[in-house]
């Protein structure tokens, strides 16, 4: 493993605007490798903008983003290192679930088949099935199996779980989590409520209004703040705590 | 790419495959070649077929693709999205040409005893033989393109169709007639089958002023770009010479020589005084005539295939540069 693959995300400067509205604006970020990373914050706060600028979606206004050392987006071996599931998990209604499979098959080279097929087979899933048909849950889990049969180093997953109830939530989480204790993934997660992340998480960023709050391994956090006030916090008075304050807090 | 690319187009592919097998079935054993109603409608399918192919194949192929935000999905694979696109773009246009190249080749291969009957080759340029594969191309790209700029299906089709019905008439209308030099031809006035009237153009009648009106002769097969009234310097025949050689001839408007002038029957007068006039005018002026020979329908049709594959592929290439910018 060379030193670049060491850093998960860089991020220096960054920043997206969108005609005159700042989305993303100065964020600098340096997150290591094999971490789990949930990415917190309300609505709007430009969770979706980050996500995208590592993607490779969009092209940053100003500042640099590098993905595992690399440009994001920057030609097909870079984007077959990163697994990415957008919020809402689009999928092709027309196109059924092994459609889906096939056509992963044939847009990565580093596809893995028989993982694909396994987790389909576990989840139940009918291969004939139009994908329009499927509950929100099983469309999720489609559009996870698809970013994980790539066998990315890393995984992104824009508010995977926003729109699930808590049992496919759950399961959902599950998933994540088998993937990367089976792989050794990287992931990135966002999701505007802490109790999801609390479940796989190690590492929080929190992102209020457009810019970075609060970065860090989250054990750290916790033991940093008990250090400075005294008393022991949970990670979601934490993120509330800081959400509310106005300075920048490491 | 391609695997997946007709993955997802191959439900499409088939509907035009039945369709234009459809017609041809119907071409061959349904269609009698003395229906004289077939002949203009199946002129109707080949000119409306690539502008359709561009509403439903090309508009939707990036619009759809934002409406449902499967962008996210589609550019987050193994696959760079100029990759994406360029093979998009050529599988798409491949088979839109096909599927217009195909319908064209049935009618063209159905009407022919009447077209070749019916001398008048140019009357049916755009319906017929290799002209409709450029326009599907480009009717396609278009498409393509109005959905990457507007990033919604139906205002994309829309504008895809608004745009290309406008390009095919300012090229029908302004760049065809100026491919291939005309054939020129001088010929005398008949008094006979010259009226008076206005219009003739594009121009609406209340813009134009009433001049003598020549029936151009019978040329088969060519297509006549313009005629004009000259005299041997080659100056147009103006109205201040019309009135002043034959004085009167505005009142008795709408007489016709040749029966051109109007759908009813002009007073025996009216149709005397104006062949005295068009007697007198030809005694210095003549009519000059510029067509399209048949010689020239091949070359015309390569020219024009040539020229919207040429304009397809500088859309192509928009379309490449839109989705570069992300």
């Amino acid at each position: 493993m060379n030193d670049s693959i060491k850093t998960l995300l860089a991020a220096s400067g960054l920043g997206q605007r969108y005609r005159r509205r700042w989305a993303l604006s100065d964020c600098n970020l340096e997150i290591p490798a094999g971490r789990v990373v949930g990415l917190v914050g309300p609505n709007g706060a430009g969770k979706t903008t980050l996500l995208h600028l590592a993607a490779g979606l969009i092209a940053p206004t100003t500042g640099t983003v590098e993905i595992l050392g690399g440009r994001p987006g920057d030609g097909p071996a870079q984007l077959g290192r990163v697994g990415f599931v957008a919020q809402d998990t689009p999928v092709y209604s027309g196109l059924s679930v092994r459609g889906h499979l096939r056509m992963a098959e044939y847009l990565n080279p580093g596809w893995d088949a028989g993982l694909a097929r396994r987790r389909i087979e576990q989840l139940g899933l009918d291969p004939g099935q139009r994908a329009g048909r499927l509950s929100g849950g099983q469309r999720a889990q489609l559009a996870l199996t698809l970013a994980i049969a790539k066998r990315p180093e890393l995984l992104i997953l824009d508010e995977p779980v926003a729109s699930l109830d808590p049992l496919a939530r759950r399961e959902f989480l599950r998933s994540v989590a088998g993937t990367v204790t089976g792989h050794g993934t990287s992931v990135v997660l966002s999701s505007h409520l802490v109790a999801d992340l609390e479940l796989i998480c190690d590492y929080l960023v929190l992102l209020v209004a457009s810019r970075v709050r609060l970065a860090g391994d989250i054990t750290a956090l916790l033991a940093a703040h008990r250090q400075r006030t005294g008393h022991p916090v949970t990670l979601d008075d934490l993120v509330v705590g800081s959400m509310s304050q106005t300075g920048d807090v490491r | 790419m391609i695997r997946f690319t007709w993955l997802q187009f191959r439900a499409q592919a088939t509907v035009a495959a039945g369709a234009i097998a459809l017609l041809a079935v119907a071409a061959a054993g349904l269609l009698h070649r003395d229906d004289a109603a077939a002949r203009p409608w199946l002129g109707v399918l080949v000119l409306v077929a690539p502008g359709l192919l561009g509403m439903f194949w090309g508009a939707p192929l990036v619009a759809r693709e934002f409406e449902d935000g499967t962008f996210r999905l589609a550019w987050t694979q193994s696959v760079t999205r100029t990759r994406w696109m360029a093979v998009k773009l050529a599988v798409g246009g491949l088979a839109s040409m096909t599927a217009a190249g195909l319908v064209s080749l049935v009618v063209t291969w159905w009407a022919g005893p009447l077209d070749r009957a019916a001398l008048n080759q140019f009357a049916t340029f755009d319906q017929r033989d290799i002209a409709p594969i450029g326009y599907a191309a480009f009717a396609f790209t278009l498409g393509v393109l109005a959905g990457a700029l507007i990033r919604r299906t139906l205002p994309a089709m829309f504008v895809t169709l608004v745009v290309f019905i406008t390009v095919r008439l300012a090229e029908l209308t302004w760049l065809r007639p100026r491919l291939l030099h005309p054939v020129l031809l001088n010929l005398a006035l008949n008094p006979g089958s010259t009226g008076y009237g206005q219009g003739g153009s594009l121009l609406p009648v209340a813009f134009s002023n009433p001049t003598l009106m020549p029936n151009p002769p019978d040329l088969p097969n060519t297509w006549i770009t313009s005629t004009r009234i000259v005299n041997a310097h080659g100056e147009g025949l103006t109205t201040g010479v019309l009135d002043s050689t034959c004085p009167g001839i505005n009142r008795g408007r709408g007489g016709g020589g040749g029966g051109l002038g109007g759908h009813t029957k002009a007073p025996q007068a009216v149709v005397n005084t104006l062949q005295d006039c068009v007697a007198k005018i030809g005694t210095t002026y003549h009519q000059a005539l510029a067509y399209q020979p048949a010689s020239h329908y091949w070359p015309l049709q390569w020219y024009e295939l040539a020229i919207f594959l040429g304009a397809a592929l500088i859309l192509g290439a928009a379309c490449l540069w839109r989705i570069r910018r992300g």
